[in-house]
This record gives structure tokens, sequence and C-alpha cells, in this order.
């Protein structure tokens, strides 16, 4: 969101404590700010919206007796300001409710089900990071080139292309016709009872307990959907890679380094990239959440249990406590990634510091 | 003892409506002296500045019957051979220190780079010659400022630290195109002082591209006009009130004089037929 | 003949407009002289048509009915009589590609109306009025700008019901946002100018100014960012037809269309991949078209 350049100022005083602070407080505020407007959002689609929220809430099978139970347990009966500062105290204190699905309490269910999550995006990062900024500045440099044409080609089909039918393709292909990765599935079910899990990342957990056949096998299951993810991340990542680099490499501290007599893979690697490293890593972030989002649809397809699998299974079963409450958590990681990719902004750049 | 020797340069820029002419068939020579060449933005002053250095951007075409610096034929010069001559024998001042110094790169580090881009040399005894440096371009703290970046100096301290950095390796031609433009007044004089000093005790070459002709007279031993990418007059500095060529002339008639109220103040006169 | 079309040529690229007509005639033969020098562009064009005219005359393009299939001749491989095969209904996947194409299109072209005007009349108001109309209104807007859009798309059409008007509201409400950052944009640079000023100095109401003078100053931007959006319409709408969440079954919607073929991936792979070749056509001529219309209106962004 907010990542544009704020006016390069000709102060001469050194980065302050001041600067940081400030930046920490607007990280803050902003932040506070939005999260209210995400809870507010959330109360609206789940008490307003819904013609009668309680059956929303219990599900339509619901005996007339759990209704009235219900009605009450939530409030229901109060004005809608004294149910929103209801809804507001619960939320914050991490409370969404019971899910009719499992009977569990919703964020019981989130925290189990998130490592899934964040393993599978951050794999998908990293493999977007390593293809994408190589390509962006090889693009960038070698402009109207085979590789330019492929990076904008790969772009365009990346922002065209439904992920949950690439990767029904990919298992298509990969999977069932060339057999070279595992199917749906998060690890072996011949694995998946002796295989401890310590942090929830599956791999990191394996790697460290030295199982390397269930490291193996975890691999070759995460491979797919990762690949598919940081294809997206990839596409994302290099375009705005190469456009950073355009604009940096046309600037005169350019002149300036080949005028010293400078290498040009110093020149490019460097000076343009550490440039347009600032902005970078703002994209990064962004592409990050963006990942968070796409691994609903993605988790779908490969029946991976993580956050996404939870939301749509909920969907389907109209479990609303369940979908509000995995809508508010993926809205606040979002959230939180946006805002902090704002941050790093601007502590990284040694201008907006001062 | 001539250290440039240009005959018949031409620069184009092909574009889609046709090719952009920016220098056409100029000719001059550099010895261990002041050059100036003037005229105003578009005269094509900057590209042959950029052109010496090998620094024309890739799509443009560069032609000439001869490119040398000292005997070394540049056009027919290998990429890594022109790179070695930049920095270490050519260099080049560029207008604006906003935006000519790395503003992510510390301004020590930034001169220790061109140092050792050229020369072998420790850490430390790179970071002794860049305080020298700095010393020697009237910079008070050296230390202080060798930690700072670019934009928590002044325009006068950037473009000092940017003469630091292309000084460091010594060359013997050095290019400053439009050094004290981007400076308020003031400080234009400072830095005037210092790249005069250093020209002269290093017995450089020096090539000051500008559109100011007074200040230029004062400064250079011979000046070149160009217009519209042509040179119309050469002239020792000294002989400047005697130019030939009316657009010579038009420019010194345009700068205000304090002694004589003139109204109206003239124009710059442009004739089609110059650029024949 | 020639003669003539030269003249014509000239008239239209005349430098001293001798009318409002002409002068806006030849803004419009430049802006198409450079739109059409992308072929990419072109190609983009050319496919947004074609799904116009398929969409238009889906009733004598398709050789078969879309949602009535003959259940003997179920999961068909595609051959010379069903080109795309057939589902498990027997359905010819062609003719229910065709017809889905009326689907794509209804959803977007609401999408479109409902939220560009919203982001609009949000982002000119703001830009405008300035003070603390500005502040709450830019900081809603920031908000919106914050959410993952497809999950709250999701939470929305879970409380809405299913169905396709839903996913549309759900969407709509979901991409108004970059709008309203546009025209805001917009509006800043042109509020202070002088000849908005002088028609404020005529007496022109607030109002007036923001719908007469600073409204169509937004609207190329705003088409072109419309444009470069309809792909992620597509792809959301398709989500949400995939989920369950779009358009219902019978209907032949694209992403729908997919989840039913799920099932047969293994062995009838066509089934899925038919309508979802569809999407990533549709999707890639309005990216193109788009980028292509970035570029001509807006010659800044690509001179180089």
């Amino acid at each position: 969101m907010a990542n544009v350049a704020t006016a390069v100022e000709p102060g001469r005083r050194r980065k302050g404590v001041s600067a940081v602070v400030s930046a920490v407080l607007r990280f803050v505020v902003v932040g506070a700010v939005t999260f209210l407007g995400l809870l507010t959002v959330t109360f609206f689609i789940g008490r307003v919206v819904p013609i009668d929220p309680v059956l929303a809430i219990v599900g339509d099978r619901a005996s007339a007796s759990a209704v009235a139970a219900a009605r009450q347990q939530y409030g229901l009966d109060l004005p809608l300001w004294q149910q929103f500062a209801l809804y507001l105290k619960k939320a914050l204190t991490g409370d969404f409710g019971t899910s009719v699905l499992s009977s569990n309490p919703v964020m019981q269910d989130i925290l189990r089900v998130f490592p899934a999550t964040l393993e599978l995006a951050t794999a998908g990062t990293l493999i977007g990071l390593f293809f994408g900024i190589p390509l962006g500045v090889l693009a960038a440099v070698k402009r109207d080139s085979l590789i330019d044409q492929i990076v904008r080609v790969i772009g365009l089909v990346g922002y065209s292309i439904p992920i949950f039918w690439l990767g029904l393709m990919g298992l298509l292909i990969f999977y069932a016709k060339l057999d070279w990765v595992a199917g749906p599935g998060r690890i072996d079910i011949a694995y998946e009872y002796t295989f401890t899990p310590i942090t929830g990342l599956f791999l990191f957990d394996a790697a460290i307990q030295g199982e390397w056949a269930a490291f193996a096998d975890i691999f070759s299951h995460i491979i797919l959907p990762a690949s598919l993810l940081g294809y997206f991340s990839m596409a994302y990542i290099s375009r705005m890679t190469r456009s950073f680099m355009l604009n940096e490499l046309a600037q005169e501290y350019i002149v300036a380094a080949r005028a010293k007599g400078l290498r040009e893979t110093r020149i490019i690697w460097g000076h343009a990239l550490r440039n347009a490293a600032v902005p970078l890593v703002t994209v990064i972030a962004l592409s990050y959440a963006t990942l968070l989002e796409g691994s609903v649809l993605t988790e779908t397809i490969f029946a991976w249990p993580g956050i996404g699998m939870y939301l749509t299974n909920s969907l389907q079963n109209a479990d609303m406590n369940a979908v509000l409450g995995g809508t508010i958590v993926i809205g606040t990681v979002f959230i939180g990634l946006n805002l902090f990719a704002d941050l790093l902004y601007r502590l990284l750049d040694p201008r907006t510091r001062a | 003892m001539t250290l440039l020797r240009i005959e018949d340069l031409s620069i184009r820029f092909p574009t889609r409506t046709g090719d952009i002419e920016a220098v056409r068939d100029i000719s001059f020579s550099v010895g261990r002296e002041r050059l100036a060449i003037v005229g105003e933005s578009g005269s094509g002053k900057s590209q042959t500045g950029r052109a010496i250095l090998g620094l024309t951007p890739a799509f443009a075409q560069v032609t000439a019957k001869r490119l040398e610096f000292d005997g070394i034929d540049l056009l027919k010069a290998t990429p890594r051979l022109r790179r070695d001559l930049r920095g270490k024998r050519i260099a080049m001042i560029l207008q604006d220190p906003k935006y000519s110094l790395n503003p992510v790169m510390r301004i020590g580090r930034q001169i220790v780079e061109a140092l050792r881009a050229h020369e072998n040399v420790g850490t430390r005894e790179a970071r002794e010659r860049t305080l020298d440096m700095l010393a020697a371009v009237q910079i008070r703290d050296p230390a202080r400022v060798f930690d700072l970046y670019p934009h928590e100096v002044s325009g006068g301290m950037g473009q000092r630290a940017m003469i630091a950095m292309m000084l460091i390796a010594g060359p013997e031609l050095l290019i400053a195109d439009e050094p004290t433009s981007a400076l308020d007044v003031t400080v234009q004089l400072d830095i005037l002082a210092i790249l005069d000093r250093l020209v002269a005790e290093r017995g450089m070459g020096l090539i000051f591209i500008s559109h100011d002709l007074r200040l230029v007279s004062s400064f250079c031993d011979r000046v070149i006009v160009m217009y519209a990418g042509r040179v119309v007059e050469e002239i020792a500095a000294s002989e400047l009130s005697r130019a030939k060529h009316p657009y010579t002339q038009g420019l010194l008639n345009c700068m205000p004089s304090i002694d004589a109220d003139r109204h109206p103040l003239p124009t710059l006169e442009r004739r089609p037929e110059w650029l024949l | 003949m020639s003669a003539n079309a030269i003249s014509r040529r000239d008239w239209l690229l005349s430098e001293r407009p001798q009318s409002r007509l002409q002068a806006r005639l030849g803004r419009a033969y430049m802006t198409w002289r450079r739109f059409s020098a992308n072929r990419l562009a072109l190609i983009g064009l050319a496919i947004i048509v074609a799904l116009l005219v398929v969409a238009a005359f889906a009733d004598l393009i398709a050789p078969y009915p879309p949602t009535v299939g003959d259940l003997r001749q179920g999961l068909l491989p595609p051959s010379a009589e069903h080109w795309f095969g057939t589902d498990d209904q027997g359905r010819d996947i062609l003719s229910r590609v065709i017809y889905g194409s009326r689907l794509t299109l209804y959803v977007i072209v609401l999408v479109a109306i409902i939220a560009a005007p919203v982001g609009l009349i949000v982002g000119t108001v703001a830009g405008y009025a300035g003070g603390w109309i500005d502040v709450v209104l830019t900081r809603i807007t920031d908000i919106f700008l914050a959410f993952p859009k497809l999950i709250l798309a999701l939470a929305f059409v879970a409380a809405l019901g299913p169905g396709i008007e839903n996913a549309v509201i759900a969407i709509a409400i979901t991409s108004w946002p970059p709008y309203a950052r546009i025209a805001r944009a917009e509006t800043l640079t042109v509020r202070n100018s002088d000849y908005i000023s002088a028609v404020r100095l005529m007496g022109a109401s607030p109002w007036r100014i923001i719908l007469r003078h600073i409204m169509p100053l937004c609207i190329s931007s705003l088409i072109v960012r419309v444009t470069l959006d309809m792909a992620g319409i597509i792809i959301t709408a398709a989500g949400l037809g995939f989920l369950g969440l779009g358009a219902q079954p019978p209907l032949p919607e694209w992403g729908a269309m997919i989840a039913s073929g799920r099932r047969f991936i293994l062995d009838q792979w066509w089934v899925a991949a038919m309508p979802g070749a569809a999407i990533l056509i549709v999707s890639l001529g309005f990216n193109l078209l788009g980028d292509g219309l970035r570029d001509a209106l807006d010659p800044r962004g690509s001179r180089q």
C-alpha cells in the first residue's frame, strides 16, 4: 500500500532516534485503525448481512432451543452497538467462538493449521525470490532481449491464469502422468504416525530430527504446490525488479559509477540493485501476503491442511464462526505484512530515515 | 603535448521517427590545458564529453575519423581497455551531486571503490588515501564525511566528494560537465577554486563543459562554442571579445552587466543557416 | 481517392483544429495510431472482440444446448463431433464454454458498473473537498486496500449465500479502492489549476465542478485500470465459482465447470482443462489490451 517514495530531504541531520520512533508509531497507529476496520467489516458480514445471524452461526439444522441459547450467548438480543462492543472485546482476546464443524474454539483450530500454510507460503516466496530477482535484473539490463520477453510473458501469464486450474494441471502432469512428485496431502500415510511435528513446519522438523526419509517425502509433497505459488510470486517479483532496475539504471549515479571505471557486474549488482532493493523489500512482503491469500485455493486443490482448506471447509459447511475467524486471522497477517513492508521501506532507505 | 585528439566526431541517436544527430562532425584537441566547451542545452556538449569516456548509450552510433587518447584509438579499444581508462586516466565530474552520488552508499565507500577499481590497495591504505583526498578538496573533517550518506551533506560538500572520487586514481584528463551549475552561487567559487588548484598541481588536462560563457572566459585557456551539434567557433579565452561568429557574439551580449543599463535585453539570435 | 485519404489524415492531425469535434477526433486518431502500433495490444483487442461476438451470438455458434446432455454420451474425449469433449452429464463442453462467456461478461460488466463509479466519486470528492473529508475517505480507502480481496469476497458470499449476483456484489465491494486512489490523485493534480479556478469564479457549484470538469479528466486513467483489473475479476469470479460460491449448476460458469471436472482430472482431463484455457485466454486478452491502452493513453509512462 503506502509504498510511495517520500520526498528526498536535503537535510543534513544524521538519522535520529525520533525518525525510527515515528516510523514505528505510524506502524502501530495505522495498524490499529486498519485492524479496527477489518473487525468492523467482519462484524458487518457476520451480524448484519445474513438474514438471521443465529442460523448463520449454529447452522439451519439446529434445534429451537439451541437457537435460543445461541441468541443469548452471542448477545444477539442486544442493540447493535452493544453487540459490536462485545464482538470487539472477544475478538481482541482471540475469542472467535466455537466451530460448529470441529466443536473446538476457532482460535485453537487456526493455530493448529496455520503452520502448514506458513510453510507453503514461505517455500513459495523463496522460490519466487530465487528466480524472480535474477530474471528481473537481467531483463532490465538486457532490455528488449529474449530474456526480457520471457519475463514479460511469465508476468502476463501469471496475471492471467487461475491458480486452482494451474494446480489441477500440475497434478495431472507431474503427479499422474510423469510421477515426479507426490500427490495431494502434506505427508505420506507411511510417515504420518511415526513423524512427530515440533514447530509444525514439517520440512524444518524433519531436518532437525534427522528423519531424512520423511524429509524426502515431505519435500516431494510440498514441491509442486510451492512451485505453483512460487510461479505467481516470481511473476510479480521479476516484473517489479525489472521496473525498479530500469529506473535505477537511468540515474546519474550509474553514469558516475561507470566514469569511475567500475566493472559492469559491480554497477548492476552492487549499485543499481542495492538501490532497487529498498522498494523491492516492500514488494517481497506484499508478495508474501498475496501468497497467504492465494494459498486458500491452492490448499483446496492439494488437500493441504492449512488455513485455506480450513476456511473453504468451513465455508462449504456454513460454519460462520470459523469463516469469520479465519478471515480475521488471514486479514490481520495480510494487513500486518502490508504495514511491515511500509515500515521496512522507511527504515531501509537512508534518505527517509533522516 | 596533446592528450586527446578528435576529428569529425558524430553521435547519432536512432529513433522511430528518424535519427537525431546530437553531435555532427566536430574536431578539436586537448593538451594539458583548460579547454571550455560552451553551448546552450541540447547543443551536444555533454554528449561529446560522454563519448570521450565511452558512456554513450549502447543504441547510439558514435563515429569519428579519429578519437585518440594518448595515442590509443578509443573507437577500436576493447571495452576492457576503455573501462581501465575510465577513472584511471580520464575522469568525469557530473553536474549535481544529489543525483550523481549513490544515495544508499556512504561517501567514503564510494571513493574507496573508485580507488580500488584501479589499484590493488589494502583496506587501511585505501581509507588513508581517501581521507587525504577528502582533505585535498578542503573538507575540514574528512573522517566524519567519510561515514556520511550523500543526502546528509550539502551540495557543495557533495561536489567536493565527487571531485575527490574522480581524482583519487590520478587521471590525466578531467571532464567537468557543468560542475557548478547545480550549486549555490556562493559555493560555486569555492568549487572552482578547488578544481583550479588541483588541475594546476597535478598537471591535468581539463575539459570544462558549461553554458556560462563569462565563467568560462575567466577560468579556461581556450573556448569552443557549440551550436546544434556543431563547433561554430574556437577561440582563446582572452580574445573572446573579438569573437567572429554571430552566435558567440549573441551569447556574449546576452550577459547583463551592472554598469550598462540595457533595455530591452537583447535576445539570442538563432539562424537556420548555422545548422549547415 | 488516395488524395482524399491523405487530406483526411491531415485534417485529423491538424495543429489548428477548427472545431471541438475535429480536435477530439484528431486526439482519438493519435491515440489509435499509438495503440495500433503495438501488436500485442491488437491481439488483446481481437480476443475481447471475439469474446463479445461469441457471447452475443452464442445461440448461433454453439453446436449443442449448454445445459442439456445425453447421459449415454458422457465423458467423451475431444473429437470431430465434440471438439472439447463432453462432461459427466454428456453435455458438449465447447457449447458450455461458449455460453459461459455470457456469464463472464455479465460478471465483469456489473462489477465495473458498480465499482468504478463508487471509486470515482469517493476519489474525486476526497481530492476536491480536502480537509477532514479527504482524511476520512482516504483512510477508509486505505483500510479496504489493505484487506485480502479474495478472502473478504469469500466471507461476503458466505454471509450473503452463494449465487452469481452475490459474487458480483462481493467482488465489487473489494475492488473499488484502487479506483478511488487513482481518481483522488488525478483530482489533486488539477484542483488548483487556473481553469478550475476560472470555473469556480463563474459561480459553478462544487458538484458541478466535480461532475463536469474533474471526473472527465479521471476517466482515461480509470479505464486503463479497470481494463487491467478485468483479468483479476474474472479469476476471482472463477475462484468463487470453483468453490461453489458463485454461479450455481447447471449454469455453465467456467470456474464451476473446472470444479465439476476436478473429479475426473486424472482420466478425463479435458473436462477441467477446457474452461480453464478459456479463462486464461480471456484474461490474457484483457491484460494485453490494458497494457496497450496504458501505453497509448499515457505516453509519458512509455516513452522510451
